[in-house]
């Protein structure tokens, strides 16, 4: 499992302003990234306010992260398709994968959108990666550099269990 | 007060270096027919991000004064970023609601704006000041008395249908572009109060 200190600290790096809405898959970290004295992070009510909320650190020539849950992909549909898509502003979401290990392993509302959501963003063209052990810092570093290069928003999937949290 | 008068009352009103955020529809096109600059972020489409994107902005650069400017349509739409502005509690906010209880853009279908007290919520969200003006001069002296204030402030901008005005052109600047010289003037502006 990666520690989620570590997984933060990694994308603290790069990334100078979080907003987001809570997710069981980070747990009592998410708490931790908010607080962080070192972080400027803004809770939001949607996921849709806090993508349109990290999106402005791209015209401070700065990055901004989205923390939030698979299930809040169809709250982001419409920001990302007509602003971020659109304006070519980036912003790096980073979502919580519920119903990951098929709709029998977790709650019945997360069935159709723990299936769909890498797909979801495939449809989209929004560049995206499930966090891995053995990787997971050169998916970070790789996702920033889409980020950078492509000036697209991107998502790196973090599917429960990988995170000690 | 019609929209065109609105609209040139506010941006008479707010300074020089403000930096705006329009909503999608006929509120980009008229700011953009009325006062072009660099410093206007056009949200072509999006609704309801508007207020969203200028929370993210006035935190980045709490220095700078940033105007949101929507419609009710846009503000119901988001109703819920109200609270999030007034705990984040940028200092230097104001958002301009034109209020003309419809949806203009889409055909002047009616909202419900005329059933709801925009101002109250904004007053329980806990902005630190919320009016509204039915006249182009009582906007602009809103606009000016929200612009001196700390802290996030509502202005509504009653506004009535007319259907004699015009309507303003499509903004003709592409996505890119209004990103490019938007970025260019806010990256530059300075990021503490007193700063050069």
């Amino acid at each position: 499992m990666i520690e989620a200190t570590e997984f933060w600290n990694q994308l603290k790096q790069h990334v100078s302003l979080f907003s987001g809405v809570p997710d069981s898959t980070f747990g009592r970290s998410y708490n931790a990234l908010a607080e962080d004295p070192d972080v400027r992070f803004v809770p939001a009510v949607r996921e849709d306010s806090a993508l349109g909320i990290a999106s402005a650190a791209a015209f401070a020539g700065e990055r901004g992260a989205v923390v939030m849950q698979n299930s809040g992909i169809g709250n982001v549909v419409n920001a990302l398709t007509s602003f971020n898509l659109v304006y070519n502003v980036p912003a790096l979401l980073v979502i919580g994968w519920r119903g990951y290990l098929g709709a029998d392993r977790d709650a019945p509302e997360h069935a159709v959108m723990g299936e769909k959501s890498a797909a979801i963003l495939d449809v989209l063209g929004v560049p995206n990666a499930v966090l891995d052990e053995s990787s997971w810092q050169a998916q970070v570093d790789d996702l920033i550099g889409r980020m950078d290069v492509e000036q697209s928003p991107v998502a790196l999937f973090v599917p429960p269990g990988v995170l000690r949290a | 007060m019609n929209r065109e008068e609105a609209v040139q009352a506010i941006l008479g009103a707010i300074p020089e270096s403000a930096f705006i955020v329009t909503t999608t529809g006929l509120i980009s096109r008229e700011v953009f027919a009325q006062g072009d600059r660099d410093q206007n972020l056009y949200l072509l489409g999006s609704m309801g991000l508007a207020s969203s994107i200028g929370l993210g902005l006035a935190l980045l650069r709490p220095a700078a004064h940033v105007v949101v400017l929507e419609g009710d349509g846009s503000a119901l739409m988001s109703l819920g970023v109200l609270p999030s502005i007034a705990a984040e509690r940028p200092p230097r906010f104001t958002h301009v609601i034109l209020d003309n209880e419809a949806y203009e853009s889409t055909g002047n279908q009616s909202s419900i704006s005329s059933r709801f007290d925009l101002s109250a919520v904004a007053g329980a969200a806990g902005y630190a000041s919320s009016v509204a003006a039915t006249t182009p001069g009582s906007l602009a002296d809103s606009i000016r008395e929200a612009g001196s204030q700390t802290g996030p402030c509502l202005v509504i901008a009653k506004v009535t249908l007319d259907a004699s005005l015009r309507t303003p052109p499509r903004v003709s600047l592409s996505p890119a572009a209004i990103r490019d010289r938007f970025r260019l003037v806010f990256s530059n502006a300075a990021s503490h109060p007193g700063a050069k």
